[in-house]
């Protein structure tokens, strides 16, 4: 093991410290005592418990998380689906333009997302509210998960496909006993990543919304525009938990799912050297 | 059970004018692009045959199998299975199953679920399912391993689960795309002789594709030997390497000499061709070609005699060389001759007791010479 050199140690410290300082602040500050934002007056967990007071708060996390649910799913099925054309059909024309607009979306300032959608919502007259959230986070997740599965679908055995139709498989039965379970692991992260992508959106949120949908990114902004309570510091904190469970669980599908390929690679290179 | 040679004397369904083909293409062209990879190519397979794809890569031999599999469509021509065409049937409605060159075992399936997973797609009721399988097993000798994922096993025992899952469903051909390419030589061996009983045993007709000549004359009744697109020669293995019908079968499968010239005198049943190093060849021939024309003879080096002294039939059908190279294989010897032009044969002697008094030496005079039926004569 190499030795920790001062320099390393004070770039890491700062590096970290830059990062997280912030979040560390707002988790402890979660626990205190005090009203008061900036003073410590001892731990306490009152503030959590507050939060099951407060009906608004939990409407709108109520709300967020149908969102979550819903556009993460939706975003997973378009998703997988563009991931499966972009790397199957290669040859179809103007493939080059389409899997730079699927991207698209990942570099979009989230602004003109935002901005763009509302004014597609408002030309076709649709009302807005819990469903053009929904609408739109599965257009600015769709290509996060087309992302995912299509890097997992490069590496894909496409003869396991061929000898499934071979053996009689209909096109279709083999996508669901085939493709779909080999697959799924990456699927299942693109889903948790979509999840997380809805969960913590404001930007978009804030513009596609309309009377009585309320997300909780939403409600937390304009809460703290009033000043800043323990309160909101608590169900930041459990935000940040959500979140950070979900990226997580993914990067150990993912980091599972590279193990398990290697682990099979060496056991077929053992067997043929 | 009858032993292979009983049956395989006997067998040449493709000699008889009176039988049927199990498998015909009919001017089968197919085109990637601007690439053709198979060009109106002809050829009949029979009930019951042995059958070899033999060709470099690329050769479209792989292409023509994955034609009768159903996952290319010919761009025109037609392929005709037991009477039907084959036209437009998708891979899921035809009676063939295929062995895959990667195996493509389902990876979150284990042992008896891949092999299962045809009778599932034909709702064969679950009892007969579970008694096929384990005949399946049983045939491959892979009882044991029944409950294991593909990942767990070896590279020889993930050949078999393949082989069992594509016969489980008794297919009526059963196309093998380089079955044994990923198995090492010892094993490859072992494995070419049970899929030649297996293939008796069951009855089936089997179409392998190939790139490794040997494994090729091993197991199939005949050989198709292929470039570029079309057939070259379709005949068994001892047709194919004794009488090869031009420079480039005779120069693909195994060693050969070829000495090129032209013709000096033809009469009843021989040819006389004067090389371009001067030698005198006489050899045994059907045709009678025109004198003066341009004509190759080859010669397998096994079937080249090495001596010190000049045969009596010198100067024809012998040269003087010199030993170049030797290479001891163990079994045999392969000299490598050079002659007074510069041309070098090969030659090879089988070594039947264990130490010879005063073997040939590199460097030494030696006569390379052949007899009249050695070899083969080449138009070109």
């Amino acid at each position: 093991m190499e030795k920790w050199s001062r320099f390393n140690i004070a770039s890491v410290v700062l590096g970290f410290g830059f990062l997280y300082l912030p979040i560390v602040l707002l988790v402890i500050f979660s626990f205190n005592e005090s009203k008061l934002v900036t003073v410590w007056a001892g731990f306490s967990t009152k503030w959590y418990g507050q939060l099951w007071q407060n009906q608004s708060l939990l409407d709108a996390a109520w709300v967020t998380i149908r969102v979550a649910l819903l556009s993460a799913t939706c975003a997973t099925v378009l998703g997988t689906m563009a991931a499966l054309a972009l790397v199957r059909y290669t040859r179809f024309r103007g493939r080059v333009l389409f899997s730079g607009m699927v991207y698209a979306p990942l570099v979009m300032p989230e602004v003109i997302t935002g901005l763009s959608l509302l004014l597609l919502f408002v030309a076709i007259g649709f009302d807005r509210g819990f469903w053009t959230i929904t609408l739109a986070h599965i257009t600015f997740t769709m290509c996060f998960v087309a992302v995912v599965v299509q890097s997992r679908l490069l590496s894909f055995d496409q003869s396991i496909e061929e000898a499934a139709l071979d053996l009689g498989a209909t096109p279709v039965r083999t996508f669901f006993a085939i493709t779909l379970p080999v697959i799924a692991p990456a699927v299942f992260s693109g889903w948790i990543l979509a999840f997380t992508l809805s969960l913590d959106d404001l930007v978009i949120a804030s513009f596609t919304t309309g009377p009585g949908a309320t997300t909780l990114p939403m409600k937390i902004y304009s809460q703290v525009r009033l000043g800043v309570t323990p309160e909101i510091n608590a169900i930041c904190t459990i935000l940040i938990g959500v979140v950070a469970l979900g990226v997580i669980v993914a990067s150990i599908v993912t980091r599972r799912r590279e193990a398990q390929r290697e682990k099979d690679e060496r056991a077929a290179f053992a067997a043929i050297g | 059970m009858k032993s292979l040679g009983s049956i395989r004397r006997s067998f040449a369904p493709w000699a008889d004018p009176a039988s049927k083909p199990f498998i015909s293409f009919k001017n089968v062209t197919k085109k990637f692009g601007d690439f053709t990879a198979v060009d109106d190519l002809s050829l009949n397979i029979y009930t019951r045959e042995f059958f070899a794809l033999l060709g470099a890569s690329g050769c479209g031999k792989s292409t023509l199998l994955r034609m009768l599999a159903g996952f290319e469509q010919p761009t025109s021509g037609e392929i005709i299975l037991d009477g039907q065409s084959l036209t437009g049937i998708p891979p899921y409605r035809r009676p063939v199953n295929m062995m895959f060159q990667s195996y493509a075992l389902f990876p979150h399936m284990t042992v008896e679920n891949n092999v299962a997973f045809g009778l599932k797609q034909d709702r064969m009721p679950k009892a007969d399912i579970a008694e096929r399988v384990a005949q399946m097993l049983k045939l491959v000798k892979l009882e044991k391993f029944a409950k294991r994922k593909p990942h767990q096993l070896s590279g020889g025992q993930r050949q078999r689960v393949a082989l069992a899952r594509s016969l489980a469903k008794r297919p009526k051909v059963l196309l093998l795309d380089e079955p044994l390419g990923a198995l090492d030589k010892k094993l490859r061996e072992e494995t070419q002789f049970e899929l030649m009983d297996l293939q008796q045993e069951l009855g089936l007709t089997f179409v392998v594709v190939t790139h490794d000549q040997e494994e090729a004359m091993t197991m199939a009744d005949r050989i198709a030997v292929m470039s570029h697109g079309k057939v070259v020669q379709v005949a068994t293995p001892a047709e194919i390497y004794e009488a090869p019908n031009s420079r480039f079968v005779a120069d693909f499968i195994g060693d050969v000499n070829i000495f090129d010239g032209s013709v000096t005198s033809a009469g009843d049943g021989y040819v006389v061709i004067e090389t371009t190093g001067a030698i005198s060849v006489r050899m045994a021939s059907a045709e009678k070609p025109a004198k003066g024309a341009r004509a190759a003879v080859a010669i397998r080096p096994e079937k080249i005699r090495l001596s010190r002294q000049a045969p009596a039939h010198a100067p024809t059908n012998a040269a003087e060389g010199e030993i170049w190279d030797i290479g001891y294989l163990g079994d045999m010897t392969v000299f490598h001759i050079r002659l007074k032009d510069g041309k070098v044969i090969k030659a090879s002697s089988l070594n039947a007791v264990r130490a010879v008094e005063d073997p040939l030496g590199y460097d030494q005079q030696v006569w390379v010479s052949f007899g009249e039926d050695a070899g083969v004569v080449l138009k070109d």
